[in-house]
C-alpha cells in the first residue's frame, strides 16, 4: 500500500483525503441517531488510524510542505460546499459558524501558547469582551460592521492589564493570573448593570452595506437560512486569521516566538526581547479572539456571563491541546471535534465537560503532540531539504 | 584605538553567602585566544554569565570595544558583537539546524511587523540569503549538517549539535566568541577535530577574539595565546600554558597542597 501511494502525487492523495472528509462530514452532520453517530465516529477514527499506517498522513502532510496555498484553498472550498449543502437549515450551519468561530479562537491562543508558551487560561473571557463589544456597538447606533474591529481592539486593550503579571510571572503563576482573571471577568459582568448583570444584553445583527444580517438570503423563490451571513463571514474571517498566523509562523517573528517558548535564557543571549516576544504574542491572540467574539455574539443575538465562565476557557485551551500545539490545521480539526460531537451526541452532552478532561489526558499521555503535530517550519515551499545544491 | 577588546576590572560576584567571583580582573586583546581554566566551582562560567548579562556584577567594570557594559542586558551584549555557546547545549531541539542558527542570527534579520507578514517576496529574498550563509558555514563543519537543514535537531548525535551551537554564535559575526566546554560530552578525537575546525572558521572570518573554558588541557594548549587560572572565584596566574602550568598555586588548586 505504502509503494503504491509513493507512486501517486502527494497532492493528488492529498486531494481526496479532503474529499472524503467532505463526504464524511455531510454524512455525519445529517445523522440523528446515537448510534449512528458513534458507529461514524468509530468509522472515522479506525480510518484515521490505518490511514496513517499506510502512509496517507505523510503523503498528506508532504503535499502541505509543498503545495500549502492549494491545500489551504482545497479546504476553503470544501467548507463552502458543506455550507451549500446545509445551506436551508439553521441548526448544521449554526453549528459549523460555531466551529469556525471556535477554531478562530484556538488559533488566537495558538500564538499565545503554542508559539510564545504564555498560557492563557482566560481566552473565555476575551472572548467574551469582544461579544459584549458588539452588543454594545449595535446598541449605541454605530454601523454594526465597526463590533468586529473595536471587539479585537477592547480585548487587546483589556488584555494590557494582565501584561504586566503574565510577563513578570512563569509557568503556572502566570497561568493563575489568567485563571483569576477568567474568575474575575464573569463576575464583574454579572453584577454590573449596564451590561446586563445575570440576564446578559441582546445584540443586535450584523450589518454590512445595507445587508443585515438577521435577514435570509433569498435568490428568486429559494430562502437559505440566515445563518448563512454568519456562516460565510465565519469562513472569510477563519481564512484571514489563518493566512495571517501561517505568515507569522513562517516568518523570523515566528521563530523569535519558538525560541522564547523553548528556551529563554539562550533567546535572551542572542538578542531577542524576552517580554517584547511575550506582549506582542498576547495582545495579537486577544485581539483575534476579541474578534472572533464581536462575530460571536451577533450571530447569538444575546451575550450572557455564563457563556463566558473558566470552563470554556479550559475548552479553549483543550482544543489547542487535541489540535496540537503550534498547529494550525490540527487546530481547526480539534474545534470541529470539541463543538460538534457534543451537539451530534445528546447522550454526553452532560457530561462533556468529564469526556473532555478525559480526552485532554489521554492526549498529553499518548499522543502529547495533537491530533495533527506540527512540523519542522519550512519558511517558503521551495526552500526545503534536496531543493537546493 | 587601543589593542585591547575586552577588559573586565575588579568583577565580583555573590550568591547569598558565595563568593562566586572575587575581584577578577583580565582581558582579551584583539584576534587573541584565552582559555580560562580552573577546577570545578571556581567561578567560570559564572565569569561567561557576568559578561553575557544573565547575572549582574556586584562590583566591578567589564569594557568592551570601547564601551562599558557593565551590567548590559543579554540583549545588549550580543548586539555589542558578543555571542556565546553554553556548557550544557542550549539549542532548541524541536526546531530545524536553520531555524537553530538563524536564532544566532537574529539582530541582523528584519524583524520589522509589515516586512515579515507582508511583503514575502521581499522576506523570502531574504530568507533565500540567509539560507546560503547558513549552508556555507554548516557545510565547513561538517557536510552531513548541509543535508539535513530542514530536520529537527534533537536527531542529531552530539557532536553535531555542538557545531551548530557553534554556528549559532559565529553567523552574527562576533568579534568575541565565548566557548563555555566545547568538549563536554564528546570524545577525544570528536574534540580534536571540532578545535581544527573552529580555527579554520575563525581564520577565514579573521580578526575574532575567542574565551574558551575547558578542562581538557591539551585543547588549551594547542590552542590558546594565553591563560587565566581561576580558583575559588579569585584569579590565582595568568600568562602562556606553559607559564601557568608550572606555576606553583595552579598545581596546588589542581593538585592539592603538598
Amino acid at each position: 500500500m505504502t509503494q503504491v501511494l509513493s507512486r501517486v502525487p502527494a497532492f493528488a492523495v492529498a486531494a481526496v483525503t479532503i474529499l472524503l472528509g467532505l463526504a464524511f462530514a455531510i454524512v455525519f452532520m445529517e445523522q440523528e441517531s446515537d448510534v449512528a453517530v458513534i458507529s461514524l465516529v468509530a468509522l472515522a477514527a479506525v480510518a484515521a488510524w490505518l490511514g496513517t499506517r499506510a502512509g496517507v498522513a505523510d503523503r498528506v502532510s508532504a503535499a502541505a510542505v509543498e503545495r500549502p496555498g492549494s491545500i489551504a484553498l482545497l479546504v476553503a472550498a470544501a467548507m463552502l460546499v458543506l455550507i451549500g449543502v446545509f445551506v436551508e437549515d439553521h441548526f448544521p450551519l449554526l453549528m459549523l459558524a460555531t466551529v469556525m468561530i471556535y477554531g478562530t479562537v484556538a488559533l488566537g491562543l495558538n500564538i499565545q501558547f503554542g508559539y510564545t508558551g504564555v498560557v492563557n487560561f482566560a481566552g473565555a473571557a476575551f472572548f467574551g469582551i469582544g461579544a459584549y463589544t458588539s452588543a454594545k456597538v449595535v446598541d449605541s447606533g454605530l454601523p454594526a460592521i465597526l463590533a468586529l474591529p473595536l471587539g479585537a481592539i477592547f480585548a487587546a486593550l483589556i488584555g494590557l492589564l494582565l501584561v504586566i503579571p503574565v510577563v513578570r510571572t512563569r509557568g503556572h503563576y502566570a497561568a493563575v493570573v489568567t485563571i483569576a482573571f477568567s474568575v474575575l471577568f464573569k463576575t464583574f459582568l454579572e453584577v454590573n448593570d449596564t451590561l446586563g448583570g445575570p440576564q446578559g444584553l441582546s445584540v443586535g445583527s450584523m450589518k454590512l452595506f445595507g445587508w443585515d444580517f438577521g435577514d435570509s438570503p433569498t435568490f428568486g423563490d429559494f430562502e437559505a437560512s440566515f445563518y448563512l451571513n454568519y456562516a460565510l463571514a465565519a469562513l472569510v474571517m477563519l481564512a484571514l486569521v489563518f493566512v495571517l498566523v501561517r505568515r507569522l509562523e513562517r516568518s523570523w517573528l515566528g521563530l523569535s516566538l519558538d525560541a522564547v517558548r523553548l528556551d529563554e535564557t539562550g533567546a535572551a543571549c542572542y538578542g531577542i526581547g524576552i517580554r517584547r516576544s511575550k506582549i506582542f504574542a498576547f495582545v495579537l491572540g486577544n485581539a483575534i479572539i476579541g474578534l472572533a467574539g464581536a462575530l460571536y455574539g451577533s450571530m447569538q443575538g444575546y451575550v450572557a456571563p455564563t457563556s463566558f465562565t473558566f470552563s470554556d476557557s479550559l475548552i479553549l485551551v483543550a482544543i489547542v491541546l487535541l489540535g496540537g500545539m503550534g498547529s494550525p490545521w490540527g487546530t481547526i480539526l480539534a474545534a470541529a471535534i470539541v463543538v460538534i460531537l457534543p451537539e451530534k451526541l445528546q447522550a454526553i452532552q452532560e457530561y462533556r465537560f468529564l469526556l473532555f478532561s478525559a480526552v485532554v489526558i489521554a492526549i498529553l499521555l499518548f499522543r502529547p503532540a495533537g491530533l495533527l503535530p506540527r512540523g519542522v517550519r519550512h519558511y517558503f515551499p521551495p526552500l526545503r531539504k534536496g531543493a537546493e545544491p | 584605538m587601543s589593542d585591547t577588546l575586552l577588559s573586565l576590572d575588579g568583577i565580583a560576584k555573590s550568591f547569598g553567602g558565595v563568593r562566586a567571583l572575587n575581584d577578577v580582573s583580565f582581558g582579551v586583546d584583539r584576534g587573541q585566544i584565552l582559555g580560562l581554566i580552573g577546577p570545578n566551582g571556581s567561578g567560570k562560567t559564572t565569569s561567561f554569565n557576568v559578561l553575557t548579562g544573565l547575572y549582574r556584577p556586584d562590583g566591578g567594570r567589564i569594557t568592551f570595544d570601547g564601551a562599558e557594559i557593565t551590567g548590559a542586558s543579554p540583549q545588549a551584549v550580543y548586539r555589542a558583537g558578543i555571542a556565546r555557546t553554553f556548557q550544557r547545549s542550549r539549542l532548541c531541539l524541536e526546531l530545524s539546524i536553520f531555524d537553530n542558527i538563524m536564532v544566532g542570527n537574529h539582530g541582523r534579520l528584519n524583524q520589522g511587523l509589515i516586512h515579515n507578514l507582508f511583503r514575502r517576496k521581499a522576506l523570502k529574498a531574504e530568507v533565500d540569503a540567509a539560507y546560503a550563509e547558513a549552508m556555507a558555514l554548516a557545510t565547513l563543519f561538517s557536510p552531513n549538517l548541509g543535508d539535513a537543514m530542514f530536520e529537527p535537531v534533537g536527531a542529531l548525535p552530539m557532536i553535531e549539535r555542538r557545531r551548530i551551537e557553534i554556528c549559532r554564535a559565529l553567523i552574527a559575526q562576533p568579534k568575541l566568541l565565548l566557548l563555555d566546554e566545547p568538549s563536554a560530552g564528546m570524545t577525544h578525537d570528536e574534540t580534536h577535530q571540532l578545535m581544527s575546525d573552529i580555527l579554520s572558521v575563525r581564520e577565514r572570518i579573521g580578526g575574532l577574539s575567542i574565551i574558551i573554558i575547558e578542562h581538557e588541557m591539551g585543547v588549551i594548549e594547542r590552542v590558546c595565546d594565553r591563560c587565566v587560572v581561576l580558583n575559588y572565584g579569585e584569579k590565582i596566574a595568568e600568562g602562556s600554558y606553559q607559564e601557568v602550568a608550572s606555576d606553583r598555586l595552579v598545581q596546588e588548586a589542581y593538585l592539592g597542597s603538598a
